[in-house]
């Protein structure tokens, strides 16, 4: 059972080239930072390391920031065999949000991956397969959950608002 | 994938074309609107492609324009056959952020509801899928047991199915005087009719031919797609958020945790997954027993806060509902509606495994493992 | 009243209208499309078990809408389902009902503020006649709710069409 700090540590450690950053001065959890585009191989470390062992993954939610002009994706670890979690957060531009996937290391981010493209428009590069999953395949007005998201007057023919 | 199957051997004499066939949005047996596109050989299946969203009511915009106490209608609506282990996930997570000790009587009282909630939604599932497989008439004996627990249910806040039940920081009504008396009762006459429920379905030889060694799930193939509840406990491993990641109150109460054995094929089949569920309700009862006994007075609104204003921050917390772990992340920004709630629901991570699951049945396998997964349309579309 | 109070004199000998002939027997028979959407489909499905029996008036569940005289659209109609929900509706054969169950269906429901794929409500897209409220509506009040189309078929004309 490893705390924050020392995960923090054994990442920094094997990857001492990438922007990795601890913040813990909100409440209740830690939070890992790490680059867009890397975050497929430290996932893979942090799921074959046999210190870390971490082999669920049990949430990736997407997060919009129109202030700081950002989109992030939170991934929430943890270890069955060993007993702790760790939180994950990577943050790409607005314009051109790309992520590398991490489907390889754990299949079930698959279709959370796709609903956060779904709702928020952030491409994950190297995906199976990616494309809207909870909205219509032909929804051309938007990613819903953006912070300056407008509905549209009409879809097929019938009226949106109320 | 079985041994003999019609995909391993090919024959290369008659020219054969695979088939698209589409189990569309309304059907008898998807448990909601659910549409999955099969790609066949004959009658074997290839490739299962299920495509979701035809559900999807936009929960998480809502929570977005909502203030804290207002989320909890909505998120009784998201699973409709669990609404208390939505509800009390929500609280948790909230009590978590905000700091909130509750009185020891909510907590019981949240405990007895969860667990009545998970004999009610254990109830719909083992009915339901009878009625898939084609037996009608477990499927009338489970409503005649849901209706008294939905009795219960309407005795202390008034409503049968979506509940507004456990807010933040409290409940909103306290228990009925007759409450305690009715459960007890219902309990008596309920063990009987589990019985009688085992004897008509789970051991009747023809339930154990289409269940049996069909839909196999391995455990590190579970764990990879993040399958919980039920589902992983039929392939043999104890996993349990009441025992692993502990909330409320569940450490002081003894009960078991049953997993699937493979009494009649191979563990992690079809059966295993029905049988956990069956096993379930049995120690949901004991807990219900349990905390009962051991229930202490107290007022279960005096922890409610006025005006509910978390600081900036976030937080994750998870429950165990019937279908699985529960999650609810949380970001909070310092005002009295959240940034963004993101539910991790159970089914959405469970409908993943379908299509490395159904790989060389047949059609009618598919129905029947579709029925063990025991997926809810509201939870994976939200 | 039933039509089968009118005395027999004759032997087995009743006098009727056409008209009440044609509509006793549609409204005693009505089969319904099983069609379930959302949460209100398990108070349907609770409607049709043993404690509120569906039965008892002749609703039986079909698989397949061609076989049937009503759908009960129960739960919330997204936009990606309301196109599906238009060919259902279109493949029933004539003469057709449809009871709209609950809040959801009838108007959007809690979605109606800011659900951005949620279709407020089901008439804009097909005919209903009758609604029932509720969030979801209790068992009684959906079977009420199918007395009211038993009495709407009671005084339906054979000569007059239909709005």
């Amino acid at each position: 059972m490893k705390k924050a700090e020392e995960i923090f540590q054994i990442l920094k450690d094997n990857f001492p080239e990438s922007n990795l950053e601890l913040k813990n001065d909100q409440p209740t959890e830690a939070i890992l930072i790490a680059p867009p585009l890397e975050i497929d191989k430290i996932s893979l470390f942090l799921r074959d390391s046999s210190e870390l062992l971490f082999d669920s993954l049990m949430n990736l939610s997407g997060v919009d920031d129109p202030k700081a002009l950002l989109l992030s994706v939170y991934y929430h670890l943890e270890s069955t065999k060993l007993k702790h979690k760790i939180t994950l957060k990577v943050s790409t531009d607005r314009n051109k949000p790309e992520v590398s996937t991490v489907t390889e290391v754990w299949k079930g981010a698959d279709w959370h991956e796709r609903e956060a493209y779904d709702l928020f428009g952030i491409i994950f590069l190297n995906h199976p397969d990616l494309r809207r999953i909870l909205m219509p395949y032909d929804w051309d007005a938007g990613y819903p959950l953006r912070k300056d998201y407008e509905n549209p007057e009409f879809y097929q023919g019938m009226k949106v608002p109320y | 994938m079985p041994q003999d199957s019609v995909l391993n051997t090919k024959s290369s004499a008659v020219r054969t074309e695979e088939m698209v066939l589409n189990m569309g949005p309304q059907h008898p047996s998807t448990h909601g609107v659910l549409r999955l596109e099969l790609t066949l050989e004959g009658e074997i299946v290839s490739k299962v492609v299920p495509h979701i969203g035809y559900l999807h009511r936009c929960f998480e915009k809502h929570c977005e324009a909502m203030t804290y106490p207002q989320i909890v209608p909505y998120t009784d609506r998201m699973d409709y056959l669990a609404p208390m282990g939505n509800e009390f996930g929500y609280a948790i997570a909230m009590e978590k952020l905000l700091g909130i000790q509750v009185p020891e009587r909510v907590e019981y009282i949240r405990v007895i509801m969860a667990e009545l909630q998970r004999i009610s939604s254990h109830l719909v599932a083992l009915g339901t899928y009878g009625a898939d497989i084609g037996a009608f008439t477990p499927f009338l004996y489970c409503f005649i047991d849901r209706e008294k627990v939905l009795n219960l249910f309407e005795i202390t806040c008034g409503a049968r199915l979506l509940y507004n039940y456990i807010w933040i920081g409290g409940l909103s009504h306290d228990l009925h005087p007759d409450f305690v008396r009715k459960t007890l009762e219902f309990i008596k006459e309920f063990r009987p009719n589990l019985k009688e429920v085992n004897d008509l379905l789970s051991h009747n030889r023809i339930f154990i031919d289409r269940t049996a060694n069909v839909g196999i799930l391995p455990i590190d193939t579970a764990i990879n797609y993040g399958v919980s509840g039920p589902n992983l406990r039929g392939s043999g491993i104890k996993w349990d958020v009441r025992r692993e990641d502990p909330y409320s109150i569940y450490h002081k109460f003894d009960y078991d945790i049953p997993v699937g054995e493979g009494k009649y094929g191979t563990v992690g089949d079809s059966w295993d997954r029905y049988y956990v569920r069956v096993l379930e309700m049995e120690e949901s009862c004991k807990i219900i027993e349990q905390a009962l006994e051991q229930l202490p007075d107290g007022d279960v609104q005096s922890a409610i806060p006025k005006r509910i204003k978390p600081p900036v921050g976030h937080v994750y917390a998870r429950v165990e509902n019937p279908r699985g772990d529960l999650g609810y992340f949380i970001i909070s920004d310092g005002s009295t509606s959240p940034y963004r709630v993101k539910v991790r629901a159970p089914s959405f991570v469970s409908m993943q495994v379908l299509n490395e699951l159904c790989k060389g049945y047949m059609v009618a396998d598919v129905v029947t493992i579709l029925g063990s997964i025991d997926i809810v349309l509201g939870e994976i579309d939200r | 009243m039933g039509f089968l109070d009118k005395e027999f004199t004759d032997g087995n000998i009743v006098i009727a209208k056409a008209e009440d002939l044609f509509n006793w027997a549609r409204l005693s028979s009505l089969w319904q499309v099983s069609f379930g959407l959302a949460c209100c489909a398990i108070e349907m499905m609770a409607t049709s078990a043993s404690h509120y029996d569906f039965d008892r008036f002749g609703v039986i569940p079909r698989p397949s809408p061609r076989h049937a005289d009503f759908i009960i659209i129960s739960g919330t109609v997204t936009l990606k389902m309301a196109t599906r929900i238009k060919r259902l509706y279109e493949q029933m054969p004539d003469p057709k009902y449809i009871i709209s169950m609950g809040s959801c269906s009838n108007c959007g429901g809690p979605y109606w503020e800011h659900g951005y794929h949620v279709l407020k409500g089901i008439d804009r897209v097909i005919p209903v006649d009758v609604y029932v409220p509720g969030c979801p509506p209790r068992p009684e009040a959906l079977l009420e709710g199918l007395i009211k189309l038993q009495e709407k078929i009671r005084n339906e004309s054979m000569i007059k069409k239909s709005a």
